[in-house]
């Protein structure tokens, strides 16, 4: 029936008023701009999309209301993930946070969670990211500076100390070892008497964005996959609650790429894990509810608003008609925002809680599950206890007293978010077609295609920021003298490096370095045979302290190492 | 007489896998007439210093958002002495608080370029700096 369930403008009376009263506008506005011209010929969103003067009806002539946006809780869920939102219960809020040593990072969970933290979320220091112990040559200098050093289970059993794992909620940024670092989670919660199934969080596992701009990788693609399907296919049957990988696109945001580029790479690397996971006879109407995703949110706030909202009703899409999955929670895009780093400035840094404000109110008002907010000084060092604070209470301001998450979804119907929300699906799909006419998002990958998109949008926004085109606060324009002086930064004490290798030492001596062997060859065995699942043989390694960096070195030598395809 | 056109070895030391900066940082200096060689990830002091005498740069510029700049820094520089080469310029950018600048400069960094630096001025730095070089040398 036409018309039926369309959005507003069915009426042909109403049309009619509208489409004259338009064009009296635009007339109007065009003898107006002779005097007062605006101030820019074009405006565009921050990801270049061409922004109308006026948006109404006439711009949605198309939507159908129950097709395109329905009901929050219901395909295509555009609209929210949950029926009640943020009436039922806030997103979870969770702060990145670790540094130095797991003793160090495990105070600073406690604070958090005592400031009202509702979830935790581990940074790992680079070694521990790229497989390495604190005492390997390429560990050098890099020990506890970007999170927390983890060598083996008993860093992690000090991590999570008089933290009760059957209620918390942690989530590790964790890709290429991911399965050891989940295998030490496990084995902490055993010794604290949970067991897997009671376990809830997130590992990030995504390494196909680690190759396209995070840089975490260690083995090549292939074997990668493997392990990621062998996580999915052990966490199905053993740790049900657990979220098996968080798909990624705040990085590839971070490396320069538009919203449209994040939603479009972002689902396109979750679709060749999910057709991964399907080849490997995995069901994707069962691991596809414990897919998580992860986005991040920047200042164009009715931008990025609409691009939470294009990412939900695609990825539903994508699901339900191309993998053909029947459950409607296996289409449901649940994910973490981050507010963006990229856009923090060194120069005034104060005004960055003005920014992480706007931004973590749209990833509010675009419907996130759980948020992380950065501080303000995050351009210029680790954030220290009290800028993490304010970063923290800047949630807590937006939950209680913004009044934006009384109702559902309220930006749903305005005309510009509708009409953005549309054209940043138009345009992500278009992507998404692209890299399948390369032939998927590894072979996309390895010709360097997601990589050389994102580094010309990066460098188009360094010239327009350059050329005054586009205004960056404090750092273009409105700047001030201003000296370092007097800033309180956080510093990782120096000696952090040399005590983690010493305590390294004492452990390895402690040890059954018998059984340490031949948990090692179990695991080289299975990363042999694809047929055999990984984790049961790595959980037995950690369960006797074989440390991160001899797991990953037994599959480094069966797997081999990828080398970048640099792009330029 | 024709100047040699300024070359320049855009590093990424360590483990940090932000490369956003240096890609654009050594697209910038392309476009600006340079020949820029871009490592790619995960250098060691070793691999760069060698890449820079063999390429006969002018220039090292480094950036590193880990944290790790005291140590990477110290090691390029002391290696580039050891090996006779400290007429190669080092400079740099990423995530360094201001108050570890100076030390960087100590070592022997020529100039470290913070977050929202334009690379104008980066560019201009290297020209003056390449020039006073060969100017001396000559």
């Amino acid at each position: 029936m036409p018309g039926k369930g369309r959005f507003s403008v069915s009426e042909k009376e109403i049309c009619k008023d509208l489409i004259e009263g338009r064009k009296g506008y635009d007339e109007k506005v065009a003898k107006g701009l002779s005097r007062q011209p605006e101030m820019k010929e074009v405006f565009t969103t921050g990801g270049g999309i061409p922004l109308e003067r006026l948006y109404t009806p006439l711009d949605l002539e198309n939507l159908d209301y129950c097709r395109d946006l329905g009901f929050p809780g219901s395909y295509p869920f555009t609209r929210g993930v949950q029926p009640t939102m943020f009436r039922g219960r806030f997103w979870t809020m969770r702060q990145y946070a670790g540094f130095a040593t797991a003793a160090e990072s495990n105070a600073r969970y406690r604070y958090l969670l005592q400031q009202g933290q509702t979830g935790l979320s581990v940074a790992f220091d680079l070694p521990t990211q790229i497989g390495y112990d604190s005492d390997h040559p390429m560990a050098r200098g890099e020990v506890g500076k970007v999170g927390v050093a983890i060598d083996s289970l008993a860093d992690m059993e000090t991590l999570f100390k008089e933290i009760p794992l059957g209620k918390a909620s942690t989530s590790m940024t964790i890709n290429a070892p991911a399965a050891v670092l989940l295998a030490m989670y496990i084995a902490v919660g055993e010794k604290q008497g949970v067991g897997p199934g009671e376990l809830s969080g997130t590992i990030q596992n995504d390494i196909l964005k680690e190759y396209i701009a995070r840089g975490t990788y260690i083995f090549p693609p292939k074997p990668s996959m493997r392990l990621i399907t062998d996580i999915f296919g052990f966490c199905s049957d053993n740790v049900p609650k657990w979220n098996t990988i968080s798909i990624s696109g705040y990085h590839i945001r971070e490396a320069g790429s538009t919203a449209s580029q994040e939603v479009a790479f972002t689902l396109a690397d979750g679709l060749a894990y999910v057709e991964a996971a399907v080849d490997a006879g995995l069901d994707p109407n069962v691991f596809g509810q414990r897919l998580s995703f992860f986005f991040n949110a920047h200042n164009d706030f009715l931008e990025e608003v609409a691009k939470f909202r294009a990412a939900r009703r695609l990825w539903a899409k994508l699901m339900k008609e191309r993998i053909g999955v029947t459950e409607p929670k296996a289409m449901m895009l649940r994910f973490h925002t981050q507010t963006a780093g990229s856009t923090l400035t060194a120069q005034q840094p104060e005004n960055n809680i003005v920014r992480v404000a706007i931004q973590a109110l749209a990833s509010v008002m675009g419907g996130t599950q759980s948020l992380h907010t950065n501080s303000f000084d995050e351009a210029l060092a680790l954030p220290t206890e009290k800028s993490v604070g304010i970063a923290l209470k800047t949630q807590q301001i937006i939950a209680h007293e913004s009044g934006a998450t009384c109702t559902v979804d309220p930006l749903a119907g305005s005309y510009a978010v509708e009409s953005l929300t549309n054209e940043i699906e138009r345009q992500a799909m278009e992507y998404i077609n692209k890299i399948d006419e390369i032939g998927g998002m590894l072979v996309a990958i390895e010709k360097g295609y997601p990589q050389q998109q994102i580094q010309d949008a990066a460098y188009q926004y360094q010239r327009a920021v350059e050329n005054d085109d586009r205004i960056v606060v404090g750092v273009n324009k409105f700047q001030v003298e201003e000296n370092g002086e007097g800033r309180d930064l956080l510093r990782v004490d120096p000696s952090v490096g040399e005590n983690q290798k010493k305590a390294l030492q004492a452990m390895k001596q402690g040890r059954d370095n018998v059984l340490v062997k031949n948990r090692l060859d179990s695991i080289r065995s299975a990363a042999k045979d694809e047929s055999v699942n990984l984790m049961p043989s790595i959980i037995d390694a950690v369960r006797v302290y074989a440390t991160e960096g001899e797991i990953c070195g037994v599959l480094r030598e069966e797997f081999g190492e990828y080398r970048e395809n640099i792009v330029l | 007489m024709s100047e040699r056109r300024i070359r320049v070895i855009v590093a990424k030391p360590g483990l940090d896998g932000h490369d956003r900066g240096a890609k654009v940082v050594a697209r910038a200096l392309r476009d600006a007439g340079m020949e820029v060689i871009y490592t790619g990830l995960r250098q060691t002091p070793e691999s760069i210093v060698e890449t820079a005498i063999q390429e006969d740069a002018d220039a090292i510029g480094i950036s590193i958002l880990s944290g790790a700049h005291e140590h990477y820094f110290g090691e390029i520089i002391r290696l580039l002495k050891s090996k006779n080469a400290e007429d190669i310029i080092v400079f740099g950018g990423g995530v360094i608080p201001d108050g570890d600048i100076p030390r960087l400069l100590e070592m022997g960094a020529g100039a470290i370029f913070g977050p929202g630096t334009s690379t104008k001025k980066c560019i201009e730095w290297i020209e003056k700096t390449v020039e006073e070089k060969r100017r001396k040398e000559s």
